[in-house]
């Protein structure tokens, strides 16, 4: 009994304890932004483990999706919630912001997904190093089409979704920004680990053992890879927009090929097919880029040579392809993860 | 996985919170500053001014507040060019270090973001360089150092009237890079109102990373305008004088105050010499307290200090100029930055180095904004002051 409910206990003693932290402000403001940005990290490197690690795909344009997530869900926000100089006086009533906010985020997430047609389609005829090209072209395509969009603020970038966060706090005090975080985060790597882990969701590990013998196993390749592109570009989406309504500002500046790496740089860090590698990686990353902030200019060569030692020693990353429960498997007593 | 999880979060709550007791008798001043990234030179140029005027304040004995002494801290945040990076260095700054204030951060996509925090959590936030009229608009606890991009528009267009002759204008500008394409618009709207409808003949833009400008110049070029229009950053500078040089052209080209870097002229050289462009301060040919500014800062660091230096200096004055004017701190923050914010707004006139300026309600600075010329000896050389 206990075994089977274990996770869904400590996680929600986890969120329980940074709400009630946050809500009474022990917690500071700076460290709620860490966790914060933390939750999207995760977010974003499980997300893109989807492609890279378990459909052996190279896609390096992954911040692409992220910023059509996050622009969907701030124009809708803002529009609807928020007064603005744009879209003037909100469209609904601000007292429903608490409600629609996760449908908004949700939003954001299936245009991300709908723009991860875009490498879906070609990922039909090409792989490896040219379908990488690909996602970098899209990635380049998503922030030029925004950039030259001026109704939305084009390269100066679109603000006032604070005015949604505190239209939902004004309705009901409650930390919202760390709980759907931490809520959305959660739903994304259960969402990964239910797909991997489905019968259909083989077809995904299939295609990248070798797409020909999967092929010819009666795995429907294209259309696993349709829905694995749209899905990992789709969580990405929902990251960005819990990302845009963090910063209270977005501007595609952000979403360039650097951020992209940097996401990629979490995922090989937590080992290629390996969900909880990503997750720690994730954690991990965030933790470091925060700490060795006294350093100044030597963090950027303190935190490469980290890498390129942990490369060295463990080069298939923190995990290898390995699940937390594989690496210590008298964990697998106290607790069972779907 | 819950192990781990436990770990980290024992890490974090344990490992992150370090030492940060206001001492009594010391005034923090938080600098949310670009030190790596994309330009590491602005946040450098920062860095260097800041520390200078440091140096300067506490070898006197500490900034005087209402009759007692304080030694001034500066805490310097890297915010590595990126919003999210300068959003937690803010909430760092502001929520950990517990400063009074903050100067920074220079560039406008960081500077908004990190306003809205500033303005959220009540401390009084000057950037130095930020020309995004958002990042001060509607926000009581955001100043500024540099004047708005609207206003190097006009700028650019009455000296070029008056100056060259001009009649008619091309523009070349960054399509992702904010200021440029705002500058650009401005100066395009400024001119054909003066001049006529269609006297801005060529309008070209390009992207951020391009290195070859030769499409976009041979149109400008066959359209014979009097003069073109460079509001780029000094690297695309260079690179767009020269091929324009190489194609013919030998009219005139003016640009604006992302001109006026110290590498500039290294990566120019020769062709950009005779050209003029907008700023914030003329380094050569600089009177009074300017000139120290510049004598000094050649002498410690090595090379002529740039605009963003120079408005670094000027923004944290005006800070402290803030601080003295609360008569007296209590070591309460909350009070204590209400009460720096009300000194800011108690300002009537600041004599900067780069110009003497007031702030309007939006928390923006009434200044002038200078005309230099680059010498044959490659200084930046004043040729004229224009006032609002």
């Amino acid at each position: 009994m206990l075994k089977r409910y274990s996770v869904h206990l400590i996680l929600t003693l986890l969120g329980g304890l940074i709400v009630y932290l946050a809500y009474f402000e022990y917690l500071g403001l700076y460290f709620l932004s860490v966790l914060m940005f933390m939750g999207v990290n995760i977010i974003l490197s499980s997300s893109l483990n989807l492609v890279n690690g378990y459909m052996g795909e190279f896609s390096c344009g992954h911040a692409g999706f992220m910023c059509v997530g996050a622009y969907v869900a701030s124009v809708l926000g803002v529009w609807l919630f928020a007064r603005d100089r744009v879209f003037g006086a909100p469209l609904l009533d601000p007292d429903y912001a608490l409600y629609a906010f996760p449908v908004i985020i949700l939003a954001g997430g299936v245009a991300a997904a709908l723009a991860g047609l875009l490498v879906a389609f070609p990922s039909y005829k090409t792989r490896g190093d040219y379908l990488a090209i690909i996602t970098i072209a899209a990635n380049y395509i998503i922030i030029s089409a925004i950039e030259n969009m001026s109704s939305i603020g084009g390269s100066r970038g679109l603000m006032g979704m604070k005015g949604v966060i505190n239209a939902m706090e004004d309705t009901l005090y409650l930390p919202w920004m760390p709980i759907w975080v931490f809520l959305f985060t959660i739903f994304c790597v259960w969402v990964i680990r239910r797909y991997v882990s489905s019968t259909f969701g083989k077809g995904v590990n299939a295609i990248s053992q070798d797409e020909v013998a999967a092929e010819i196993m009666s795995v429907n390749t294209n259309k696993i890879k349709t829905i694995t592109f749209m899905l990992s570009s789709g969580l990405a989406g929902i990251g960005g927009g819990l990302f845009a309504y963090i910063l209270g500002y977005v501007n595609p500046g952000s979403f360039n090929i650097l951020k992209s790496t940097e996401i990629m740089v979490m995922v090989y860090l937590g080992g290629m097919g390996s969900l909880s590698g990503s997750i720690l990686a994730a954690i991990f990353f965030t933790i470091l880029l925060e700490l060795l902030r006294p350093l100044q200019i030597i963090k950027w060569i303190v935190i490469p040579l980290v890498l390129i030692i942990l490369m060295q020693f463990r080069p298939e990353g923190i995990m290898g392809n390995r699940e937390l429960g594989q690496i210590f498997p008298r964990l697998k007593k106290f607790y069972r993860f779907k | 996985m819950k192990k781990s999880l436990l770990l980290f979060v024992a890490l974090v709550l344990f490992v992150l919170p370090a030492v940060s007791a206001l001492a009594a008798d010391t005034i923090k001043i938080g600098f949310n500053i670009s030190l790596t990234g994309d330009i590491p030179k602005v946040g450098e140029s920062s860095k260097f001014a800041a520390e200078m005027l440091k140096a300067d304040i506490n070898a006197a004995g500490g900034l005087e507040v209402g009759g007692k002494k304080y030694m001034l801290d500066f805490i310097y945040e890297d915010n590595e060019s990126k919003a999210e990076s300068a959003v937690t260095a803010m909430f760092k700054l502001i929520d950990r270090d517990q400063v009074l204030a903050v100067v920074g951060p220079n560039s406008s996509k960081q500077a908004v973001p990190a306003g809205q925090i500033a303005n959220d959590n009540r401390t009084v936030m000057v950037s130095p360089w930020s020309t995004n009229p958002d990042a001060t608009l509607e926000r009581p606890w955001v100043f500024r150092a540099a004047f708005l991009d609207p206003f190097q528009g006009p700028v650019a267009v009455n000296f070029a009237v008056k100056t060259f002759n001009a009649k008619t204008a091309a523009v070349i500008y960054d399509l992702s890079n904010d200021y440029s394409k705002g500058l650009a618009e401005i100066f395009k709207q400024v001119f054909e109102e003066k001049m006529g409808a269609r006297s801005v003949v060529a309008f070209e833009s390009h992207g951020t990373r391009d290195q070859d400008f030769s499409a976009q110049l041979t149109t400008i070029i066959n359209r014979k305008p009097d003069f073109i229009f460079v509001p780029n950053n000094y690297n695309q500078v260079a690179l767009i004088v020269r091929q324009a040089r190489q194609q013919g052209y030998t009219g005139e080209i003016m640009g604006s105050d992302a001109w006026g870097s110290a590498e500039l002229m290294t990566l120019c050289g020769d062709v950009c010499k005779g050209l003029h462009f907008s700023t914030h301060y003329a380094a050569a040919g600089a009177t009074g307290a300017t000139k120290e500014f510049i004598d000094r800062y050649t002498a410690t660091y090595g090379y002529t200090p740039d605009d963003v230096a120079a408005l670094t200096w000027d923004a944290t004055n005006v800070v402290l100029q803030g601080i003295q004017n609360t008569g007296k701190l209590t070591g309460r923050l909350r009070a204590d930055r209400q009460a720096v914010l009300d000194g800011m707004k108690a300002i009537t006139s600041f004599d900067g180095i780069t110009g003497s300026m007031k702030f309007d309600e939006e928390g923006d600075p009434v200044k002038c904004a200078v005309v230099v010329q680059i010498s044959q000896t490659g200084e930046f050389e004043f040729k004229e002051s224009v006032c609002p």
